[in-house]
């Protein structure tokens, strides 16, 4: 056990300010522990989410020294003996109280997203698709939706730009349907017109930041851009193809090229 | 207060619970036209079902075709010692796998077979090969699939809202929920047809669990005071594997998949228990020599199945057993080795997330080292009483599906038959709801003073000007719970752990809520620990009544399951005088053709000798 000193933000829409607190922090334990144990004795007001202590839920994300973490997976013994722990809400979102953001924007977005649309089955009745078609499209769906890439990308942080891009998670969401054998609906046009893909300029903040270690920018994000710029032949964007040398995709789908 | 100025939301049904259940059972209503209404506690899709691990069993028979309804329908009745309501167990049986498949039409990406089947895992209980799985993250694709099916089928999800009680009209039926909002702390009435609970179970009463902060008992705590019944609320789950170490993630969840792809237990001298464990039951279908285990293992027909593979109840005992004779692990439990069965590209492959989890939490390499582990509070097996068809309770208009629901696990659950359980029953709550709905003849109302009445205690605890900290209460609860009705119980403890909860009864009408009413979590805790009290008044208190072990329920004063107890259920009631009042009910009689199956010798049924008259449907 050893003392150490918390600056934690407390307010609301309103504003607020950090106030300081000392806790005794026990072996093993990570920032979420500690702020438990302010809570239960200190300010039992605090207001913070959390749901499952161990990475799945994606509730407990903050900024933690500057950082988007997770609380309940970062460990005490990362930082100095002596070190100062600073938590504060994600700076990308309104805050409601403390440490908890509004983070419905990015219900929203997800709302936009056209529903998977399954194709028919074979004709036992089966749907059959191969596990090594798959895999990409499952590292997408890791995703824990704790906002954290949201919370970093500088189009939405810096530039709030919610108007005009869904943000690199739901870009993975679409590129997770794209991908997906099952699925029929053409995504191409949404991703474009209305998700904003372009928008990204491919800094690589959200892959560093994912949890889940998903490859947001160049297993997810890279291959849509290339997909809208074979079908609406961008030339922005084909330049940058041309630099980057990265090599045209085929498309997954025979339907593709009869729509639009 | 006056009810009119009220925010006032209306629905044809309210569903408590966003988890699979509740998410399951939103779509269906909402298909069959009726305008219907999601609340949760949390925002949507972090609900516990988020947590869940190992898979979903269904008998899709991909994996192994010789699986069918049949045989999942016996195991699940064997691993529920023989007390889950036959029906439910029927009814789950058949209709998993169509449950499953519509998954997949709505966009869920099940790990495949290499034919490209949704694939299946081993899991404890299990006779075939059953779960559909998506690596270690079964409930987060379950939940997701859902999530992004529901939010386009005109549903209304109102998220970070809490319900605080049940109102009722004058005759008794459901007309409405008092909740409120958990960021703005407003208050907000539902006047609804139905209600359909699907709000998981209680395991925070133990301070050893699986379970997240959610799991306080609301819907059970709430279901009762409206009348309804609890069932089978003294078989609560220890799952063998949590984690013991480091201490502040003590009862986290180590999945059951770990077994199930080739994961042993050992003991301090290195030695596989559970060998030693093996009940008579299950003595005929268990491998008794490690060779046979491996040769199972490794696909060979004719082998028979590991011991590590045994219900849940059998593996939590027998590890604390290994502990309690000084056979354990440095850190308090026994070792779960993967790193010699399995190369480590296939660990990280199938089991990332607990890769993960270890080595970020414990700074563990399960690819190198065994983990530690031992029993952690996991599941309530019982619940709200429902009918077998239709999900609804004793209260006309209240539906239970879920965690929350009793019937269907019995004395025991099975891994992965409860992610089945929410997709079937959720669906079934959702049909049961709309048929009430079309049977009545006007909306039911409820008058003023009930809804007055919720609200005004909800505030209390914020108004008083001093009282208990509600955090501290909970510990005290935690401590009792531990002491006398953990995984191995006894008599008297338990009548010492009954008089002690009944104490802490007036310090629970006293707690006090320090702050306003927006998003603070005191006040949250204060409303919760009155569910927690009252569940685990309820555990306690049919433990004590149930005099033999069976399941995940056992008494070292009462040794061995006794055949008078087989043939009752315990059910908890609110009495007329307010007080929590029990009675043993008499098992209603199988369907022929369902005992026949449940009682089966195994190469009977698969040879058709037994079971080839059940009706299909
Ligand atoms: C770590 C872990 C791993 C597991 N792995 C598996 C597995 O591999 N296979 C398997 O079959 N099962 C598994 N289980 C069990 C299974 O996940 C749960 O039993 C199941 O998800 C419960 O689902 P549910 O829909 O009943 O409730 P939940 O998903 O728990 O949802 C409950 C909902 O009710 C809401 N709620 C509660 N109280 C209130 C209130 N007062 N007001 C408003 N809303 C309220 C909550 O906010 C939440 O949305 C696992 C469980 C855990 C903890
Ligand atoms: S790579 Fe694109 S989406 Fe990701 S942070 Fe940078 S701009 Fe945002
Ligand atoms: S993609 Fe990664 S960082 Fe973004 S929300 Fe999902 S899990 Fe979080
Ligand atoms: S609490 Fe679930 S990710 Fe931290």
């Amino acid at each position: 056990m050893a003392e150490r000193t918390f600056r934690i933000w407390r307010g609301d829409s309103e504003g607020g300010d950090f106030v300081e607190y000392k806790s005794e922090v026990g072996e093993g334990q990570v920032v979420l522990d500690v702020l438990h144990t302010i809570q239960a004795h200190q300010a039992n007001d605090l207001a913070l989410r959390w749901n499952c202590k161990a990475g799945k839920c994606g509730s407990c994300s903050m900024e933690i020294n500057g950082k988007p973490k997770l609380a309940c997976m970062t460990r005490m013994n990362m930082y100095e003996p002596g070190e100062t722990i600073t938590c504060q809400p994600l700076k990308a979102f309104p805050v409601v109280r403390d440490l908890v953001p509004d983070v419905s924007w990015n219900y929203k977005q997800n709302k936009r997203i056209a529903p998977f649309k399954c194709k028919p089955a074979d004709a036992d009745g089966k749907h059959r698709m191969y596990q090594e078609d798959i895999d990409r499209v499952q590292e997408f769906r890791k995703c824990i939706e704790c906002f954290m890439c949201q919370d970093v990308c500088h189009v939405l942080r810096d530039r709030d730009r919610k108007d005009a891009f869904a943000g690199p998670r739901y870009m993975i969401r679409v590129a997770g349907l794209e991908m997906n054998p099952l699925d029929d609906e053409d995504r191409i046009p949404e991703l474009k017109h209305e998700l904003g893909v372009a928008m990204c300029n491919i800094t690589r903040c959200c892959t560093e930041v994912c949890p889940e270690h998903i490859n947001i920018t160049d297993n997810g994000i890279i291959p849509m851009k290339e997909r809208v710029v074979d079908r609406f032949y961008d030339p922005l964007l084909i330049a940058f193809r041309a630099l980057t040398g990265r090599r045209k995709r085929t498309k997954l789908r025979t339907v593709e090229s009869t729509k639009e | 207060m006056d009810v009119s100025e009220l925010l006032t939301i209306e629905h044809d049904v309210l569903v408590i619970g966003a988890g699979g259940a509740g998410l399951r059972a939103a779509i269906e209503c909402s298909s069959q036209g009726l305008s219907t209404g999601v609340i949760s506690k949390s925002l949507l899709g972090k609900a516990h079902t988020v947590m869940a691990e190992g898979g979903m069993a269904a008998a899709l028979g991909n994996a192994d075709s010789r699986d069918n309804w049949k045989i999942h329908f016996r195991d699940t009745m064997r691993g529920g010692k023989f007390l889950n309501a036959w029906r439910m167990a029927e009814l789950h049986a058949k209709q998993a796998p169509a449950r499953v498949r519509e998954l997949q039409e709505w966009g869920a990406v099940f790990d495949r077979t290499k034919d490209g089947l949704i694939n299946q895992r081993n899991f404890g209980g299990h006779r075939y090969p059953r779960l559909a799985h998506v690596g270690d993250r079964t409930g987060l694709e379950l939940i997701r699939s859902l999530q992004d099916h529901g939010i386009h089928q005109g549903i209304d999800f109102h998220m970070e809202c809490t319900a605080l009680e049940l109102l009722k009209d004058e005759e008794g039926r459901i007309a409405g929920v008092a909740g409120y909002w958990r960021d703005t702390g407003r208050f907000v009435l539902f006047r609804v047809k139905t209600v359909i609970m699907a709000t998981g179970g209680g395991g925070r009463c133990w301070p050893v669990t699986s379970n997240s902060w959610e799991y306080t008992g609301d819907g059970l705590a709430m279901a009762y005071d409206a009348g309804a019944e609890l069932m089978d609320i003294e078989f609560t789950q220890f799952h063998p594997t949590g984690m013991v170490w480091p201490p502040s993630v003590r009862g986290t969840l180590v999945t059951e998949g770990v077994r199930g792809e080739g994961g042993v237990l050992l003991n301090n001298k290195g030695e596989r228990f559970m060998f030693n464990y093996v009940p008579e039951r299950f003595a005929s279908e268990t491998a008794d020599t490690v060779e046979e285990a491996d040769r199972w293992l490794a696909g060979e027909e004719g082998t028979r199945r590991p011991p590590e593979l045994l219900t849940r109840d059998v593996v939590a005992r027998a590890i604390r057993a290994e502990v309690e004779a000084g056979r354990g692990s440095p850190k308090g439990g026994v070792f779960l080795d993967i790193a010699s069965r399995r190369d480590a590209e296939a660990i990280k492959r199938k089991l990332p997330s607990m890769y993960h989890q270890f080595r970020e939490l414990a700074e563990v390499d399960i690819t190198k080292e065994p983990m530690q582990v031992g029993p952690t509070l996991h599941y309530f097996m019982g619940g709200i009483r429902v009918d077998h068809d239709t999900q609804m309770t004793a209260v006309q208009g209240l539906f239970a599906c879920g965690e929350c629901a009793a019937g269907l696990h019995g004395a025991n659950r099975l891994g992965g038959n409860s992610l089945s359980d929410l997709i079937v029953f959720g669906q079934l709550a959702g049909k049961g709801a709309g048929e009430y709905i079309k049977a009545l003849e006007k909306a039911p109302h409820v008058e003023d003073d009930p809804i007055k009445e919720a609200f005004r205690r909800a505030t209390a605890p914020l108004n008083r000007e001093t009282g208990e900290n509600p955090y501290l209460i909970q510990e005290e609860l935690h401590e009792i719970m531990a002491q006398h009705v953990g995984i191995i119980r006894e008599g008297e403890e338990m009548r010492e752990g009954i008089k002690k909860l009944e104490e802490m009864a007036s310090k629970i009408e006293n707690v006090k809520a320090i702050g306003a009413s927006q998003y603070n979590p005191a006040w949250h805790q204060a409303l919760s620990v009155r569910s927690m009290l009252l569940v685990s008044q309820a555990v306690a208190m049919a433990g004590e009544m149930r005099e033999e072990s069976r399941g995940a329920h056992t008494r070292v004063d009462f040794e061995g399951e006794r055949e008078e107890w087989g043939k009752v259920n315990i059910v908890v009631r609110k009495a007329a005088d307010g007080t929590m009042e029990l009675e043993k009910i008499e098992r209603p009689e199988p369907a022929k053709y369902l005992s026949e199956i449940g009682y089966a010798d195994i190469d009977d049924l698969e040879s058709g000798k037994v079971g080839a008259d059940a009706p299909e449907e």
